[in-house]
């Protein structure tokens, strides 16, 4: 057998080891900080996500939306959703839907996150989008439309709009729970805040929040809409 | 027999001396990390996010290990002589393709354990075994035609690279023959006719592996997987490269 002595390394290996190393950190260092954010660039056409996904197309549809929250979203390098090109996140949501329409993500994304916008023509891109795919399935996509239609009544002020996704709730029959179309057609509530707490609540009371983290998302949600209370422990001057 | 079950035990120690069980743990490490990150990133769905990345991407790095161990491995056997010197012994060079192959399909159900068991939290336990057994079926096809490929070729990177051709081709080939293809049968606008043909002669003589371990019964369960239908088409191609491999063994001079 042979045996494995070890033998000394040549201190100038040694230091030229760690000058390449301490090369590398500088350099990376030294680099300018990334542009804030990319682009938000359109989907790739649906046969190329499809072949890229090597027919994993679930999984695929997940990165597109993960890729797309990133955009977005990046740590320190917020794009204000107000810069965001709709046009091409609506075709991303799309895509992502297309490749696995089970999924309520997009959906999700679409009515509570990029319809949260301060701008009525994004929002409109949105609510058009939840509503252009409600009746592919509207057995799973209800809740979708419920939440687009309390956004059209009252962030966009448009009750024709909003009338006309009650509506379509209502036209979708058994599909949609009955106490999800009384919701729909009860509207409207004395204001924003209490509308949601009323959709919030009947799909907590009904089970369709499972995930922690959209549960979490909607609490912030509501606690957002809050009046602002002063605080009773300080004396107001 | 004994000869075989004597190989396929070679053929683990070997795995086991290339520290590939190292290699299985830091993939488990990288794994729950990644399945850390997603429960931090997602809006909803997080657990079928996770089921459906975390699935993609062990399936993925299993077949690259399983890939390059066999290949890695028989060229090896060639090059240092240690075949010629097993088959100038008085084993029939059957029992000594089986006796490797047996260690190879042996590795690569332990790939898949480690496969399932890091899955485990985000599936239910049908779907799971479902998923794992299929996509054991996926790594003894590609060891299979990794063992092929390598004892043809004899080289490590063309061999590599022909395994990894084969992967990804019979992973998209529906898809490729989809896009070839309109609903009609006519080929796609633009296509040459020659190329639609290729497509079709692609999707004949390749396995569709992207109907092994579909991700997406982890993520909404099982409706119905044709598991008998899918071990049916492993089993016919595995002896298919069984014989191609024995036919070209079989023609080799023993030095």
């Amino acid at each position: 057998m042979i045996a494995q002595a070890r033998r000394r390394v040549p201190p100038a290996t040694a230091i030229a080891l760690a000058a390449a190393l301490a090369a590398q950190l500088a350099w990376r260092l030294a680099e300018p900080a990334a542009p804030s954010a990319e682009g938000m660039a359109a989907a790739p056409s649906p046969a190329v996500l499809r072949l890229a996904s090597l027919g994993e197309q679930q999984a695929m549809a997940r990165l597109v939306m993960l890729h797309t929250q990133a955009l977005d979203d990046q740590p320190g390098a917020n794009t204000p959703l107000r810069q965001v090109d709709y046009a091409a996140l609506a075709g991303r949501l799309g895509a992502a839907l297309d490749l696995d329409p089970r999924s309520q993500y997009p959906l999700l994304a679409a009515s509570r996150v990029y319809a949260a916008v301060d701008d009525p023509a994004r929002i409109r891109t949105m609510l058009g989008f939840v509503a252009s795919r409600f009746g592919e399935d509207p057995a799973r996509r209800w809740p979708w439309l419920l939440e687009a239609q309390l956004a059209a009544r009252y962030r966009l002020q448009d009750p024709a709009q909003a009338s006309g996704y009650a509506a379509q709730l209502a036209a979708a029959g058994a599909q949609v729970p009955a106490w999800a179309r009384q919701l729909a057609h009860d509207q409207p509530q004395p204001g924003e805040l209490a509308a949601t707490r009323a959709v919030a609540g009947a799909l907590l009371q009904h089970g369709m929040v499972r995930d922690a983290n959209e549960a979490r998302a909607l609490d912030s949600r509501l606690q957002a809409l809050e009046p602002v209370r002063p605080d009773p422990g300080r004396r107001v001057r | 027999m004994n000869q075989c079950a004597t190989i396929a035990a070679m053929t683990l120690r070997e795995a086991a001396r290339n520290r590939l069980h190292w290699l299985l743990l830091l993939l488990a490490v990288c794994a729950a990390g990644l399945a850390g990150l997603l429960q931090q990133l997602t809006l909803t769905e997080t657990r079928e996010t996770q089921a459906l990345l975390l699935s993609a991407v062990l399936r993925l790095a299993g077949a690259g290990i399983v890939a390059c161990f066999v290949v890695t491995s028989m060229v090896r056997e060639a090059q240092d002589g240690s075949m010629q010197w097993l088959l100038a012994l008085p084993i029939a060079r059957p029992v000594w393709l089986l006796g490797r192959l047996a260690g190879f399909g042996l590795f690569a159900a332990s790939v898949a354990c480690v496969a399932a068991l890091l899955c485990a939290p985000f599936a239910a336990m049908a779907d799971l075994g479902h998923w794992t057994f299929s996509l054991l079926l996926e790594l003894w096809l590609l060891a299979a035609f990794a063992a092929f490929a390598a004892l043809s070729l004899r080289h490590p990177v063309p061999a590599l690279a022909l395994v990894a051709g084969f992967y990804l081709l019979a992973r998209s080939t529906a898809t490729l023959g989809a896009l070839g293809r309109t609903r009609d049968g006519a080929a796609t606008d633009g296509l040459p006719g020659g190329l639609a043909w290729a497509l079709d002669a692609l999707q004949l003589l390749l396995p569709r592996l992207d109907l092994y371990a579909r991700g997406e019964w982890l993520a909404y369960g099982v409706r119905d997987s044709g598991l008998g239908a899918l071990a049916a088409q492993a089993a016919i191609y595995i002896a298919l490269l069984l014989a191609a491999a024995l036919f070209d063994l079989h023609r080799k001079e023993v030095g």
